[in-house]
């Protein structure tokens, strides 16, 4: 019996059940937040170390023995993005305790936070495509509901886009689902994985591999699926777009990297192949449509979609170091991506404005904030010694040494475009004389911006200082992150190892 | 039984992804509707149909006898079913109160954040 394994999905659970049993008391559910996702983030270093420590750990739900009922699987990669969520939730929570306005709150926030972590955990630790699609619509439920706290126009016509093609995905998840097991005859990843390997009809393996790619692709907002995310990610609240930006895309991401290292290795020249140009389209698709924008977190938002494209084609190049290069890029990115979110909400809780042209001049009052943001922004770009330099080395060093040298070429074309759209926020933001603002306007704006309490400043702050942390930590310490992503796409490529955990933990019975 | 259910499951994707392009925000989650349940039919219809064989253990006896269903598909559209019911329900109030901020039912006239 190990307890780590499930943790990371009851702790969640747990806080929002309790939370919602204090309805009324907005002390309480803010205490809930913090120390629910305090807790998460403590189990899911306890998962790590020892998944690092014992390999890939299972347990059966029930004590069904493996093919039969529901399997937790924890390898790795898992424990690395549960790890991540615990990351994403504690900063998220204690930042949307000075962001979050009290009619938010009295609607539900924070069990729908904890809802939406229990589905995004759920999904890193289950070893069944069936329990993947429960958890998958556990969190879209939650994200549903959080896209539009607040009810405001652009959040209602974000959000019917984003129901739309989430359970447009959903269904052709369920379809390959149920042609699959039409097919093979059982739900367990690790038994469908054995058992394709037997079934010799390939012309239907390459359709059900192509049906998850586009419903997985459409939750990781891969090209040319990716619209419903610049449409929605920002209109909610910014605490939740971040949490969004952190996670959510990135089920998608992960689900992919399992489906496609572990069950649909067989004919890589043609699933990976069409991954790969996607990858690449994604990229450039992305950072394009960026150079565009003029709307703080819409250019984030286009941004996620292109840094998409570097994991996507971490997985489509399918050597050892493209895979090491992908499982290090969606660690730098969730990181950085959300800390980038975060700081736009102090950018907009300072200025009342999320608009490049009504801000700038912040450098001047603010230049610990200015620091603060060229951290992730330089990262994101693939500055050294920052950790986006790594992660971006490492996908595009692959790319060479596969000799797949257009999609390196683009990816090296995206980071330079992503560095221009970095420096333009920089210099509309925090680097030009602010704007005369106009008489009417100001006046209602004045009164829209509260000064920021000496408490409030911790909640703010605090997060955004520790994820910067992170990623200077990622970049200077880039050896033992390396060796971590090393040995979870060790693991990731050889699914024998994952076959037999699971296969093998039969009957083992629990004290 | 099975080309005739291939055939209903087609209609039933083709109607529903045909609803779901058009412009009226009501047709949309009609499409979504169809869409849950053409799966649903479709899970229920690749696992293969057995008629007149329930999965159950005759008394004294520790196994079925001969071929019998599969209950696993039937479990899992259940399951979907359910969650189909939750999403689908949240969907209507969503295009209801959509319909009263934005204050029209066209698709069209919600591109403020296309932009």
């Amino acid at each position: 019996m190990r307890p780590e394994v499930a943790l990371p999905i009851l702790i969640p659970l747990m806080a929002g059940s309790i939370s919602l049993l204090f309805w009324r008391l907005r002390l309480a559910q803010r205490l809930i937040a913090v120390g629910g996702t305090g807790a998460l983030l403590l189990t899911s270093l306890w998962l790590l170390v020892s998944v690092s420590h014992d390999g890939i750990l299972v347990m059966q739900m029930g004590d069904w023995p493996a093919p039969f009922g529901i399997s937790l699987v924890a390898d790795l990669f898992g424990a690395i993005m549960v790890v991540l969520t615990g990351i994403i939730g504690f900063a998220v929570a204690v930042y949307s305790l000075a962001t979050t306005g009290r009619g938010h709150e009295a609607f539900g926030y924070f069990p729908l936070m904890h809802l939406l972590l229990a589905g995004v955990a759920g999904a890193f630790l289950t070893g069944d495509i069936f329990n993947l699609y429960v958890w998958f619509e556990v969190m879209l439920v939650a994200s549903f509901a959080l896209l539009i706290l607040g009810s405001e126009k652009a959040q209602m016509e974000g959000a019917i886009k984003y129901v739309t093609l989430n359970l447009l995905s959903s269904v052709i998840f369920l379809s390959a689902v149920g042609l699959l097991y039409g097919m093979v005859g059982t739900l367990n990843m690790a038994d469908i994985a054995q058992r394709l390997s037997r079934v010799d009809e390939s012309g239907l393996i390459d359709v059900l591999a192509v049906m998850f790619m586009v419903a997985f692709g459409i939750k990781a907002a891969a090209f040319p699926l990716f619209f419903w995310l610049p449409a929605s990610y920002h209109t909610p609240p910014v605490a939740v777009s971040a949490l969004f930006a952190g996670l959510l895309t990135k089920v998608g991401v992960y689900a992919l990297f399992r489906v496609f290292t572990l069950i649909f290795h067989q004919s890589p020249s043609y699933t990976h192949e069409i991954l790969l140009w996607g990858a690449g389209l994604t990229m450039l698709s992305g950072v394009l449509g960026a150079a565009a924008q003029f709307e703080f977190r819409r250019i984030l938002s286009f941004h996620i979609v292109s840094q998409i494209g570097y994991m996507i084609l971490g997985l489509a190049l399918f050597t050892p170091l493209a895979i090491i290069g992908g499982v290090f890029y969606i660690m730098h990115h969730i990181i950085v991506k959300t800390n980038l979110f975060l700081v736009s909400g102090v950018v907009n809780r300072l200025c009342g404005s999320y608009d490049l042209k009504k801000l700038g001049g912040l450098y001047r009052t603010h230049p610990w904030l200015s620091i603060l943001f060229l951290v992730p922004a330089l990262s994101l770009a693939g500055m050294p010694p920052l950790s986006g330099f790594f992660a971006k080395f490492i996908v595009i060093r692959a790319g060479i040494e596969a000799g797949a040298y257009g999609v390196t070429f683009i990816a090296l074309l995206v980071g330079l475009l992503t560095l221009y759209s970095m420096i333009k926020i920089w210099a509309e933001v925090f680097w030009k004389v602010p704007p005369e603002p106009d008489e009417r306007e100001s006046e209602e704006e004045e009164s829209s911006i509260a000064p920021i309490r000496q408490r409030e400043m911790w909640q703010l702050y605090a997060p955004i200082v520790g994820l910067a942390l992170c990623t200077l930590f990622i970049g200077l310490n880039g050896q033992p992150i390396y060796e971590l992503a090393a040995a979870s796409a060790d693991q990731l490529l050889d699914p024998s190892r994952y076959i037999d955990a699971v296969m093998s933990n039969n009957g083992e019975r629990s004290p | 039984m099975e080309p005739l259910m291939a055939v209903v499951i087609g209609i039933l994707y083709a109607t529903a992804i045909y609803m779901m392009l058009r412009r009226s925000i009501v047709k949309l989650v009609i499409g979504l509707m169809l869409l849950s349940n053409a799966a649903n039919l479709l899970i229920f219809t690749s696992a293969g149909m057995t008629r007149g064989a329930p999965p159950l253990i005759p008394e004294g006896a520790s196994e079925p006898l001969g071929q019998v269903a599969d209950p696993l598909p039937q479990a899992l559209v259940l399951t979907a079913i359910v969650i189909a019911f939750g999403v689908l329900s949240f969907a209507v109030v969503l295009i209801r109160r959509a319909y009263e901020i934005v204050k029209a039912d066209d698709l069209d006239k919600m591109k403020d954040t296309d932009t």
